[in-house]
């Protein structure tokens, strides 16, 4: 199945591509992850990746259009920038706008027309990579069009990890970064991918997703946009293909004022016996949430559940868009979907333990956005946590 | 302890509670009996101070101070603790946290792990709050953040309701343990310190198994209109009915 241009997708939302500078000063390779600049690094690790770099089987970071640093240490797994991964693997190019049409809206056309890398993470047949690859797309030239392709490929029973973060330097204010990515999890694979984004407060972000799983494949995603962003549009499409095969999606947004965020998962379930869960909690502070979840169930014995929970803190637009698709009998699709506000019965519940309002609401939000991850690192939950917890000072 | 003057409470512009006079003394536990609807729960809500109890009249007094219109949270502090008969569900919020919170803002320092024994709820502190609890886990839930808080007067609302006998035992234990009446502390303590007071709801008298009373009220159309013995009281509403024990009352009154 191919994806046809949305009109969400297309719509450039006042976006002059003309006015982003589509080159860059190129920025030199660093051997070794400690030589990175201590701001850089720090912004990097508020995105989960971490230059220490012992608990990465492989890192990938790209500073505007130049690929710094690009290693694997663990034999299964492949590492390295998509042109590299173009010249050593001919057949590549089949995987490459296999599923994603370049002219379907302009932001894909602009990745096609004027590429600047982008990371290519592949682990081999029946490799089991205990620890997770990393992935740093950096944004560092003020008005810079990043323009990345990206292609994971989990080959046949391996299981792989990725942690992406994507982050923008210290003072920087305006950008766009467009990211196509195609993901290939095969026959009894599993991909657990998380990404974590700390863009600036006037950076439009438009990644373009599209995920194929095969037979017994599980791929799992946890997304979590908690600091400002000027917009974010996104939709990616899953397409669980061969039977059995499983997909969940965690999502965990925060809109600030300013901030636009149009967050999407499409799950096409068109093989017997798959399935598919959505969860995402988002909270409108000030900003603009468009929470979508699509599930179109194409075979018998599929099984999709759909769960979308906002909260409007202060003032801002929560726009929960939950949709089930079913074309045969036997399926079996459900949603849950709420806006709200925080409950002053569980305000009061806390308050008769002797917290006093303020902390108990936070003390709410912060339950609230406690989705349970799974498959994070030990590491990163907290630093998850502790994103949420300063986070909460600027919404409440 | 505890003093309630003239206490006159409306619930959505509905006069609920109408010249409420009562006094819980330190140390004693009073057993409040009544049919539905009496406004049982409306007054301990409304010592507590939950919104949507407004006092329209009198003056609720805890240890000398004037708490009519204090804060709940602030209530806690000074040491009233309640359990509720439906707490909320939060998502996310996990048990031991809760627990930690509690002992944190009466100003005391426990081991979570050890107190949760206690009420055989240590697989429970990593759940969300009340998150798919039975009955019965409910009420060890809420009895463990009792625990944790050492209120100096204890609210509770039917601790026996949705609790099978098994776990009876142990909350019957875990309030007796709350009021320095179990039996983990030497007869000396016991007799010694008679310091906390509870204020106790029942619609069956189950609990009065487990516990001492020291008084029974009967709270009745708003009004306070017996105070006797715990026990005699369970008796006759069971023999001869609430309106009996009404009448019974209004004539000892002429």
């Amino acid at each position: 199945m191919r994806n046809g241009p949305t009109d969400v997708e297309n719509d450039a939302g006042g976006i002059d591509l003309k006015q982003y500078q589509s080159d860059a000063e190129k920025h030199a390779y660093v051997e070794d992850l400690s030589q990175i600049a201590a701001v850089d690094a720090a912004k990097f690790l508020d995105v989960g990746i971490d230059t220490a770099q012992s608990i990465r089987s492989g890192t990938f970071i790209q500073k505007d259009r130049s690929v710094i640093h690009s290693h694997a240490h663990q034999a299964g797994v492949e590492v390295m920038s998509i042109t590299q991964a173009q010249s050593r693997h001919t057949w590549l190019s089949d995987y490459l706008w296999r599923y994603i049409e370049p002219d379907r809206d302009v932001f894909t056309a602009q990745a096609k027309a004027n590429p600047h890398e982008g990371y290519f993470i592949r682990a081999a047949q029946g490799a089991h990579i205990e620890q997770p690859v990393q992935s740093c797309l950096y944004i560092a030239r003020e008005g810079f069009s990043q323009n990345v392709h990206n292609v994971v490929i989990a080959e046949e029973g391996s299981r792989l990890q990725v942690i992406t973060g994507c982050a923008t330097a210290p003072h920087l204010v305006s950008g766009l970064h467009v990211g196509v990515s195609e993901f290939y999890v095969k026959k009894g694979a599993q991909l657990h991918f998380t990404m974590i984004h700390d863009w600036g407060a006037q950076v439009n972000v438009r990644p373009r997703t599209y995920v194929h799983v095969e037979a017994g494949g599980v791929f799992v995603s946890n997304y979590i946009s908690l600091k400002p962003v000027g917009s974010l549009q996104m939709n990616p499409t899953t397409h669980l293909a061969g039977e059995g095969a499983v997909a969940r999606f965690n999502s965990v947004l925060v809109a600030g004022k300013g901030c636009h965020l149009d967050v999407g998962s499409r799950v096409i379930l068109s093989a017997p016996g798959t399935r598919a869960e959505i969860i995402s909690r988002a909270i409108a502070a000030g900003g603009t949430i468009i929470a979508r979840g699509e599930l179109i169930g194409q075979s018998t014995g599929i099984k999709a559940h759909l769960e979308c929970k906002g909260l409007i803190l202060k003032e801002g637009l929560m726009h929960a868009i939950p949709e089930l698709r079913g074309y045969i009998p036997g399926v079996e699709m459900s949603h849950e979907a709420a806006v709200g506000k925080i409950d002053q019965g569980e305000i009061e519940y806390l308050m008769a333990r002797g917290v006093d309002e303020e902390e108990a609401v936070s003390m709410i939000v912060r339950g609230f956005l406690n989705v349970d991850i799974e498959g994070l690192p030990p590491g990163l939950r907290q630093k998850i946590d502790s994103i949420i917890k300063d986070t909460q000072k600027d919404m409440m | 302890m505890l003093l309630i003057e003239e206490l006159q409470v409306e619930v959505g512009g509905r006069t609920i509670l109408n010249n409420v006079n009562m006094e819980i003394p330190r140390g004693e536990t009073h057993i409040l009996f009544g049919p539905n609807g009496s406004g049982k729960t409306s007054l301990m809500m409304t010592i507590m101070g939950f919104s949507g109890y407004a006092v329209t009249h009198g003056k609720i007094t805890f240890k000398n101070h004037d708490i009519t219109y204090m804060p709940i949270h602030e209530r806690a502090r000074l040491g009233i603790g309640v359990s509720v008969q439906r707490p909320p569900t939060i998502q996310g919020l996990k048990t031991r946290n809760l627990v930690e919170v509690c002992a944190k803002h009466c100003g005391r320092d426990v081991d979570v792990e050890l107190l949760a024994a206690e009420v055989n709820f240590t697989g429970f502190l990593d759940r969300d709050v009340n998150h798919k609890f039975s009955g019965g886990e409910i009420k060890r839930s809420e009895m463990l953040q009792l625990l944790a808080q050492d209120p100096d007067l204890i609210l509770l609302d039917e601790p026996e309701s949705g609790v099978d006998l098994e776990n009876m035992a142990v909350i019957g234990e875990s309030i007796n343990t709350l009021l320095h009446r179990g039996v983990k502390k030497s007869h000396r303590q016991k007799i010694g310190d008679k310091s906390k007071s509870a204020l106790i709801i029942t619609h069956t008298g189950h609990i009065l198994d487990y516990i001492t009373a020291d008084k029974g009220q009967v709270l009745y159309n708003g009004h306070l209109c017996c105070s006797r013995n715990a026990r005699e009281i369970l008796k006759w509403i069971g023999e001869f009915g609430y309106e009996e024990c009404v009448r019974c009352a209004m004539d000892l009154q002429m």
